[in-house]
C-alpha cells in the first residue's frame, strides 16, 4: 500500500490511492498512461483483467494490475470519459500487451476507442452490427440485427480502422488492410476439427513458414456477461458452467466464492473440501480430455479413448453426488447443493490408485513415443517475458517457467493448508506444455488423497437469505482454473442482480499467444501448437 | 406389399417413446401402395443405409464433449455404425448441431449444411440448439437452429447425456430405414415439414 502511494504521488500528487478490496486509483484519462507506465517500470507486468463499464453517464474501463515478481501486489486503475458520442481513451496496448485484445473487445461492447491501438476491429460480433450491446441504452429489438445469411466478406474482416493524434492534437481515423496484396492467407476455421471449437484462424504463408497467425473470434459469443445483468445470483451460477465447460466447476466455484465474499458468508468446512476435491477431479478431466485431444490431433485415435476411457471414471463420481456430469451444478452459494453420496469417499479412493497407474501408461504409450517426439520437440518457444506480457497464465504460463498459480499466489477455499507443488518448467516449448498437464494430474491427485482421507464432518451449505442481495461495491476474486488465472468482477448497486459482470477468460490470452508462436514455424505445427495451448473457445468468446 | 418396417436391431419398437408418429407415415407409404420390386430394393438400400451413418466433426461448444464421449469407449457409437466421422461436410451423411449456433455462426452452418451431399439429415443436439437454450435472452443468439436448417431430430438435454444421443441416433435410423429411397432427395415430408416450421416462425 505505501509502495502504490510513493509510485502514484511521484507521477501526479494529486492522485489518491482509494483503501478497497485492493488498492484503487482514479485517473484522470489525460494522466492515464503516465500513470500505466511509471506502474510498468515498477514491476507491474501483468494486466491480469480490464473491464468495460457503462456508468450510465459516462462510460469507463477497470484495470486490474498484478505483477510477475511481487506477486500479491494488485492494484486497480479506473478512468472515466463523459463523451458517449464518442468517446476516446488512450490505449495501454503498447504497455501490457494483452490489452490488445482487451481493448478490441472494450470497444466491441461500448463503443469505446482507443488512440493508438493498432487495430480498432470488432472482436466478437460482426462488423456491420448495430450498436454496442453493453451499454444501458443499447436497442435490443431483434429488428436492427437479423440473424445474418451471408458471411462476412473478406474486405469487412481485414480493414483495420486505427485512431491516432496528428501533430496539431486532432484526432484522425485511418484504416489499412491487415495483409498486403501478395500475401498468401488460408483460412482454417470455424469448422475445423482441429482448432478444438469454432475459431477462425486466418494465416499468412511464405510456402510453408507462418508470417502472421490473426484470430477471428465471435462465432460461439453469447453475451454472456450481458445476460448476467438481468438475472439473479444463483440464476448466473448455471451460466458460469458453460463458460469454459472443461473447468465448469471451478467457474462456478469462482462466482460462489466472489459472491460469498461480498455476503461476507463462511462456507462450512465440509463444504470447501467437497468443493476442493470436485475442482481437482474437474482438473483432472480436463487434462485428460486435453491430452488426448492433442494426441488425437496428431493422428493416435488409441490414445483419445484412453483419455475418455479415464475421464468416463470422474464422470461416474460426479454423476453418484452432484447429478450431472459435465455441467455437475454441484456449486451453490454458500457451500454445495448436497451432501456426498454415501460411496463418494470409496469411488474417489479407488480412482486416485488407478489414475497413477494410468498415468505411467500414457507415458509408455505415448511421450515416449519417437514420431510424437518428433511432432513436439523444438516448436513453439514461449520465453517467461512474452507469457507475462500476453498474460498467458496456467500450465502454458508455468511451462515458461512464470509461477501463476492462483491457488499458490491467492489461496482460496483451503488450498493453503494443502500441501502440493506448482509444477514449473523452464523450456517454454510444445513439448513442456504437454508435459506439464500430465504433471498437474499427479499434484492434483495429492490434494485429493489429502482431504478425501479426513473429510471433515458438518454441514454442507450455510443459510443463506432467499433472495440474495450484495452489498454496494465492487468484488474480485480470482480462481485456478484447468487453463489458467479465471477471474470473476462483480459491480453490485446493493439489487438482487449485478450492475455488471465481467469473467476474466484464461482462453483469450491463449489464443493471442498463436501468433507469437507460430511465427517462423511450419503450417503443420500451427495444429500441433494450438492443441498444446489447450483452449476452450466459449470461454474466449463468451 | 407390406415392406415398410421401423423395427431396428438394437432396440425394441415398443421401447420407443413416440412410435405414432413414424407408424402413421408408414400407413402413409403404404396407402399409396408399394411396387414389390421397388419396395424390395428400397429395404435392402435402407438398410444398408441405416447402419452407417456418417456423422460431420461438428461442435461448437458443451454438447460437442458430450458427442466426444459417445465416439469413446463406453458409449461407443461404432456399434452402431456412426463412427465414421467426417471432416469434411462432403463427405457426411448427418450433422449434429451440437451447441449453441450464435449469429456470427449461422451463414457458416448453413454453408455446412448446404454442402452436405443429400440425402442428408440433422440432429439438433442440446438446448441451445432446439430453442435457444439457457441463452435464449441473449442479444446474439439465434433461437433454434430450425430457423436455418431443416432438422430431423431434437434431442433434449444441456448438455444431453451420452445416451440421449445414442436414443436420437437410433430415432434417425428408423426414419431412414422408412424412406423411399428412390424418391429422394425431393421428399415430400420434409418440404412439408420446413414450410409448417416457417409459418410458425413468421406467426411469432
Amino acid at each position: 500500500m505505501k509502495k502504490i502511494n510513493d509510485i502514484i504521488s511521484s507521477v501526479n500528487s494529486a492522485l489518491t490511492v482509494e483503501d478497497c478490496q485492493y488498492p484503487t486509483i482514479n485517473v484522470p484519462v489525460e494522466q492515464l498512461k503516465n500513470v500505466a507506465k511509471k506502474l510498468f517500470e515498477n514491476g507491474y507486468d501483468f494486466l491480469i483483467n480490464l473491464t468495460g463499464m457503462d456508468y450510465k453517464d459516462s462510460l469507463g474501463v477497470i484495470y486490474h494490475i498484478s505483477s510477475s515478481v511481487d506477486k500479491n501486489a494488485m492494484v486497480v486503475l479506473k478512468t472515466t470519459t463523459d463523451n458517449r458520442e464518442n468517446p476516446v481513451i488512450p490505449t495501454v496496448s503498447d504497455i501490457w500487451e494483452s490489452a490488445n485484445l482487451y481493448e478490441r473487445e472494450v470497444y466491441d461492447f461500448f463503443g469505446i476507442r482507443f488512440i493508438n491501438h493498432p487495430d480498432m476491429r470488432r472482436i466478437f460480433l460482426r462488423q456491420d452490427w448495430n450498436g454496442y450491446p453493453f451499454r444501458k441504452d443499447y436497442d435490443s429489438n431483434p429488428e436492427l440485427n437479423p440473424v445474418p445469411l451471408e458471411n462476412q466478406t473478406i474486405e469487412a474482416m481485414e480493414d483495420v480502422p486505427t485512431l491516432t493524434v496528428n501533430k496539431d492534437g486532432d484526432l484522425v481515423a485511418n484504416s489499412k488492410p491487415l495483409f498486403g496484396k501478395q500475401e498468401y492467407v488460408i483460412n482454417i476455421g470455424p469448422q475445423h476439427p482441429a482448432t478444438h471449437g469454432v475459431l477462425h484462424l486466418r494465416v499468412s504463408l511464405d510456402g510453408e513458414i507462418i508470417n502472421k497467425v490473426d484470430p477471428n473470434f465471435g462465432y460461439i459469443h453469447r453475451g454472456i456477461e450481458k445476460m448476467c445483468e438481468t438475472k439473479t445470483y444463483p440464476q448466473i451460477l448455471q451460466l458460469t458452467e458453460r463458460l469454459d465447460y472443461l473447468s465448469g466447476t471451478m467457474n462456478r466455484h469462482a462466482f460462489c466464492l466472489c459472491v460469498e465474499k461480498a455476503m461476507g458468508l463462511e462456507v462450512p468446512a465440509r463444504a470447501q473440501a467437497v468443493r476442493v476435491i470436485f475442482d481437482e477431479l474437474t482438473r483432472i478431466a480436463s487434462h485428460l480430455l486435453g491430452w488426448g485431444c492433442t494426441c488425437m490431433d496428431m493422428g493416435s485415435i488409441t490414445a483419445f479413448i484412453y483419455g475418455m476411457r479415464d475421464r468416463e471414471k470422474i464422470m461416474d463420481i460426479f454423476e453418484e453426488t452432484g447429478g450431472g456430469r459435465l455441467m455437475v451444478g454441484y456449486n451453490v452459494i454458500g457451500g454445495v447443493a448436497n451432501d456426498v453420496s454415501p460411496k463418494f469417499v470409496d469411488q474417489v479412493k479407488e480412482f486416485i490408485p488407478y489414475m497413477r497407474k494410468m498415468i505411467k501408461e500414457y507415458h509408455t504409450l505415448f511421450t515416449y513415443n519417437p514420431i510424437a517426439r518428433g511432432r513436439m520437440e523444438n516448436i513453439g518457444f514461449l520465453t517467461k517475458e512474452q507469457a507475462v506480457a500476453l498474460g498467458t497464465t496456467g500450465p502454458v504460463g508455468r511451462a515458461s517457467g512464470w509461477s501463476c498459480d492462483v491457488r499458490k499466489i491467492e489461496p482460496y477455499a483451503g488450498y493453503d493448508k494443502l500441501d502440493f507443488e506448482e509444477v514449473i518448467r523452464t523450456e517454454g516449448g510444445t513439448l513442456d506444455r504437454y508435459l506439464i498437464r500430465l504433471d498437474e494430474i499427479e499434484q492434483s491427485l495429492r490434494i485429493i488423497e489429502q482431504l478425501i482421507n479426513n473429510l471433515p464432518e458438518g454441514d454442507f451449505k450455510a443459510k443463506t437469505p432467499a433472495i440474495i442481495k450484495l452489498p454496494a461495491g465492487e468484488y474480485y476474486q480470482r480462481v485456478e482454473n484447468a487453463r489458467g488465472d479465471f477471474g470473476v468482477y462483480i459491480n453490485s448497486t446493493g439489487e438482487k442482480n449485478p450492475y455488471r459482470v465481467k469473467f476474466r477468460s484464461p482462453c483469450m490470452t491463449l489464443i493471442s499467444a498463436l501468433d507469437p508462436l507460430c511465427k517462423n514455424e511450419k503450417i503443420a505445427d500451427l495444429i500441433m501448437i494450438g492443441a498444446s495451448l489447450d483452449y476452450v473457445i466459449p470461454c474466449a468468446d463468451r | 406389399m407390406e415392406v415398410k418396417d421401423i423395427s431396428i436391431k438394437n432396440m425394441k419398437t415398443e421401447d420407443f417413446k413416440d412410435n405414432a408418429y413414424l407408424e402413421k407415415y408408414v400407413e402413409e407409404l403404404r396407402q399409396g401402395g408399394v411396387n414389390v420390386v421397388v419396395g424390395v430394393l428400397d429395404d435392402i438400400i435402407n438398410w444398408g443405409r441405416s447402419n452407417s451413418v456418417w456423422p460431420l466433426t461438428f461442435a461448437t461448444s458443451c454438447c460437442g464433449i458430450e458427442f466426444m464421449c459417445v465416439g469413446a469407449a463406453r458409449t461407443d457409437f461404432a456399434r452402431f455404425g456412426w463412427e465414421v466421422t467426417r471432416n469434411s461436410p462432403r463427405q457426411a451423411d448427418v450433422i449434429f448441431v451440437a451447441g449453441t449456433i450464435v449469429h456470427k455462426m449461422a451463414p457458416v452452418l448453413k454453408r455446412l449444411y448446404d454442402q452436405m451431399a443429400e440425402p442428408k439429415y440433422v440432429i439438433a443436439v442440446g438446448g441451445c440448439a432446439i430453442s435457444g437454450g439457457p441463452f435464449i435472452d441473449s442479444y446474439h443468439v439465434v433461437k433454434g437452429v430450425d430457423q436455418i436448417i431443416p432438422v430431423d431430430v431434437y434431442v433434449p438435454g444441456c448438455p444431453p447425456r451420452p445416451d440421449a444421443m445414442l436414443y436420437g441416433m437410433m430415432q434417425l435410423q428408423r426414419k431412414i430405414k422408412v424412406e423411399n429411397f428412390f424418391k429422394l432427395p425431393n421428399k415430400p415430408n420434409r418440404e412439408k415439414e420446413t414450410s409448417d416450421e416457417s409459418s410458425t416462425t413468421q406467426s411469432k
